[in-house]
């Protein structure tokens, strides 16, 4: 029975806490008496029998919905979407979730007659994905069967002639998506949970829409109203896909949604990584040995090797549960899921918040974590992994450890080196920055270019990074990156300190001194649950 | 009288290119350059006067010639030994603040007592004079190169009543040793043929494109000038100098193209533009700023050179398959402005010296005697927040005494 996630409060006898620090890792001591450390729930037992999970799922659909072969018949247009690069984080060992989901779905249509048969990678804004990204995600059979004859694609949101405008939402929205999914009799959207930010009406009004579509929830008015953007009922962000969903609901377009949810192995039971799993007063000796070992190679390492080495890293995660049917009946129960392994109770906030950045976030998977998306992970997706109230008060501190390079890949992120030479050089204040900037970026042909025949990132995209921590620049009182490039930290408007005492000691100028510390514990996942 | 004489000597000269090679500036003090007392330059004509110089600035070129850097092209039109100093204000011998002038150095037909004068200089575009190594003068382009004229880094030295030009009661020292410069910049804005509207960039904020962007906004109709500067200091000039965009050298390539709205070759990270801006003026002068120029400038475009290059090793094809023009802008003369007047080069740089406050870019100066804290000092002039360093002769003892 694997133990839920719980709070630590740090005492005398409290041995050094793991700080994630990109490719690296940190071992800090925190001061005893005033700090605490969430830690994740251990991973959840996985579905003894995936292949039966995903069959059942399919005939027994949850919410309004017929099971899948009652919507298969000949002659019909079936498209099934899938979620892109971006999930699972760290991209998952062989077979992937999409790969099983979609074979049986392409079983059943083929029992039922379908023919045509369409398979999008949902990726919105993001970069298109290579065939080796994509035969990972849905296997070398489908990819064979598919991509040879035009089949299964990248979604391309700047392509005027393959999008459809559906309609507006009762506040405006206008929702324009993918037209080979608006057209289909049945999009099949198949979807990977990792955190409860994912999925639901999110899956299509998101994943394969258009920038004229996404700029009605991707603002910095609703990231600033969206406390957080992982609890879908007080996130303005869901709110607005869930409107644009009823939109696409009512205009006819029919959608079958499968979820799916992963457990928190993210770094295994077995090799050097899996000590990153354990809580550091249950580390045995040898996974002493093992962490010293693995950090004193790691620290002579060039940063491009130890990059290479951590981007090669495929995950054992483990699917815990798969539903299907209406969308909305069942994201219910994929966040409740979600819930089980990441939730941890949290009583009250803290002064300072501290985090480890990790090497990876969605949006530098075999790529680089470039300044602008460090500031996304620790500001966007992990100060938001919260329920009830942030773990740290308002006009508190944050402290983030990542070495945070100067650093940006060129073919994936071309919008965000000048984003980061240009915008950021001028302002950090994401409405001055949305207000003077987007539009421009938005709109440039190069980045379009680029997007739609190269493996770039939309120009708009490093935007909507920013967007994502507007909520956390409103709260917070400061930010301090520790082990950062002094230039590139204070590019981004933080503070940069060497080392974590120094930035306590930096932190103490606005939160005073013995101030109350909450350090978050991530990965693997976990979010606090703050009463 | 006392002077930092600049003589022929290969052995001296390798030791300059090692040392400058290794830390800009520091041939001076192995170099040629050697601080002597010498006999005063002789009148070359009756016309001739004595000046003694108050300040003489150190410039990009005297830079090069003492770190052995700049081109053989030179060698048959300078002269040696000669005493450098171009950018020179100075009192008229017998007056001591009371008749101050400014130099204009280069030494065409006039100078030269050549008549009649060749077609550059009856045009009045000094600069081009086709009789620099001829005439009664020894080879020389001008004073500060030739060994009949002394130069600015010294206590003495000779002018030609054309080359002179007075300086106003109510003008600085340091205002007008800077007017030398500013015609450059002048004659380098108005030669680059901006039209209305036009997307400039001024490539290296020092001395040279500081006084160019300011020349730019001050006698062109130019729209966007968008400035590379390194350093915070040179940032903030370039800015105030009207500057739009000021921007860090590795980053003008991607700036060019988001201002221009341009596409660009290159998957993500821009090997070159396929547009770019209308006119580029390179004020560094090097193989890496040139190259940059052309892979900025947009096809049928301009590229000025008004830093001083010397050997560079340049892909052509893109000049060629985009019709740039590339062009050479050296020194000043006469100006044609846009009303069709023309005026010397000389009259509209006092003027700019005066409006855009141009004395500030003074940032230092030294006596002789420090010369090599004074060269050092101007080759790393960037990172040390300086623009202009300057030789200060006022106080040195042998300007009493001849």
């Amino acid at each position: 029975m694997p133990r839920p996630g719980f709070v630590l409060d740090v005492d005398r006898a409290t041995p050094p806490v793991l700080f994630h620090h990109g490719e690296n890792f940190k071992l800090e001591k925190l001061p005893p008496g005033r700090s605490r450390i969430i830690y994740p729930g251990e991973p959840l037992e996985p579905l003894d029998d995936i292949e039966g999970a995903i069959h059942h799922a399919l005939l027994n659909p949850h919410g309004d919905s017929e099971p899948l072969p009652a919507l298969l018949r000949p002659g019909m247009r079936l498209t099934i979407a899938f979620d892109d690069i971006s999930l699972p984080l760290p991209p998952m060992k062989r077979p992937d979730i999409r790969q099983r989901i979609i074979e049986q779905v392409l079983d059943l249509a083929a029992a039922a007659g379908v023919d045509d048969v369409e398979l999008i990678a949902a990726l919105s804004l993001h970069r298109r994905m290579t065939e080796d990204e994509l035969r990972h995600a849905v296997g070398d059979r489908v990819y064979d069967a598919f991509a040879p004859h035009g089949l299964l694609y990248n979604h391309d949101a700047e392509d005027p002639d393959n999008l459809t405008f559906i309609g507006t939402t009762d506040q405006g929205e206008e929702v324009e998506i993918n037209k080979r999914a608006a057209e289909s009799d049945l999009l099949v959207y198949v979807n990977i949970n990792i955190v409860s930010m994912d999925g639901g009406w999110k899956s299509t009004a998101t994943g394969l829409s258009s920038y004229r579509s996404l700029r009605h929830h991707h603002n910095v008015k609703t990231m600033q109203h969206s406390k957080s953007f992982m609890d879908r009922h007080a996130s303005e962000l869901h709110s607005s896909n869930w409107r644009m969903g009823k939109v696409l609901r009512e205009s006819g377009v029919k959608v079958f949604q499968i979820e799916t949810t992963v457990n928190n192995n993210v770094f295994g039971t077995e090799g050097p990584m899996s000590v990153l799993q354990k809580r550091e007063w249950e580390w045995t000796t040898r996974d002493r040995m093992t962490f010293l070992g693995m950090k004193a190679g790691l620290d002579r390492m060039s940063a491009r090797t130890r990059r290479s080495i951590f981007q090669g890293w495929r995950a054992p995660h483990q699917m815990t549960s798969v539903q299907a049917g209406e969308v909305e009946a069942v994201h219910e129960v994929t966040t409740a899921n979600v819930f089980k392994q990441h939730l941890v109770p949290v009583e009250g906030q803290t002064d300072i918040l501290t985090m480890g950045l990790p090497y990876i976030c969605p949006y530098n998977v075999n790529s680089i974590m470039n300044p602008i998306l460090v500031m996304c992970l620790g500001l966007g997706y992990f100060f938001n992994l919260y329920r009830g109230k942030p773990p740290v008060r308002e006009g508190g501190v944050l402290i983030m450890s990542h070495p945070t390079p100067w650093e940006f890949h060129p073919v994936h992120h071309p919008s965000y080196i000048d984003f980061f030479e240009q915008v950021l050089a001028d302002t950090t204040d994401p409405i001055e920055i949305e207000a003077k900037y987007e539009k421009q970026f938005a709109e440039d042909e190069w980045y379009r270019h680029l997007y739609r025949t190269s493996y770039a990132y939309h120009g708009v995209h490093p935007f909507y990074m920013w967007y994502w921590g507007a909520h956390a620049m409103q709260h917070l009182g400061q930010v301090i990156i520790v082990g950062g490039d002094v230039r590139a930290v204070r590019r981004l408007g933080f503070k940069p300190a060497s080392t974590l005492q120094d930035a306590l000691e930096m932190a103490s100028d606005t939160v005073g001194r013995d101030a109350t510390i909450t350090h978050l514990h991530n990965p693997p996942i976990l979010m606090a649950d703050v009463t | 009288m006392k002077a930092l004489q600049f003589e022929r000597n290969v052995a001296r000269y390798a030791a300059a290119m090692l040392a400058g090679r290794a830390v800009p500036g520091a041939g001076a003090r192995v170099g040629p350059l050697r601080l002597r007392d010498i006999d005063p330059p002789r009148l070359p004509g009756p016309d001739w006067v004595y000046l003694r110089p108050r300040l003489s600035g150190i410039c990009g070129s005297d830079l090069s010639t003492i770190d052995g850097t700049s081109s053989r092209y030179f060698e048959p039109i300078v002269s040696f030994p000669f005493v450098p100093g171009h950018e020179v204000v100075a009192d008229r011998e017998g007056t001591d603040g009371t008749d101050r002038v400014v130099l204009e150095p280069v030494l065409g037909c006039v100078t030269r007592n050549i008549d009649p004068v060749c077609v550059a200089c009856a045009r009045g575009d000094l600069g081009n004079c086709e009789r620099i190594a001829f005439g009664d003068l020894e080879p020389g382009l001008q004073t500060g190169f030739c060994c009949d004229t002394g130069g600015g880094w010294s206590t003495l030295m000779v002018a030609h009543p054309s080359q002179i030009h007075p300086v106003p009661a109510d003008m600085s020292d340091e205002a007008a040793v800077i007017v030398e410069p500013t015609a450059c910049a002048v004659h380098s804005a108005l030669a680059a043929g901006v039209s209305e509207g036009d997307t400039v960039v001024v490539i290296g904020s020092g001395t040279l494109g500081l006084l160019t962007i300011a020349a730019l906004r001050a006698h062109t109709s130019a729209g966007i000038i968008m400035a590379t500067a390194k350093y915070p200091a040179q940032q903030e000039l370039a800015q105030a100098l009207g500057g739009t965009q000021v921007i860090e050298p590795n980053e003008l390539k991607r700036a060019v193209r988001r201002t221009t709205g341009t596409l660009a070759l290159g998957d993500g990270d821009i090997d070159r533009l396929a547009g770019g801006a209308d006119v580029v003026i390179d004020c560094v002068g090097s193989e890496a700023s040139i190259t940059e120029a052309l892979a900025v400038v947009r096809p049928r475009g301009r590229v000025a050179m008004v830093g001083m290059p010397g050997h560079v090793h340049l892909d052509l094809t893109g000049l060629w398959q985009r019709e740039i023009t590339l062009f050479g802008a050296y020194a000043y003369g006469t100006e044609t402005l846009a009303d069709g007047t023309r005026r010397r080069t000389f009259d509209l740089a006092f003027d700019l010296v005066r409006a855009a406050d141009l004395g500030r870019l003074v940032s230092a100066t030294y006596p002789l005697a420090r010369f090599g804290d004074a060269v050092a000092h101007a080759a790393g002039a960037g990172p040390r927040g300086a623009v202009k360093i300057a030789f200060d002769l006022r106080n040195e003892k042998e300007r009493t005494r001849a």
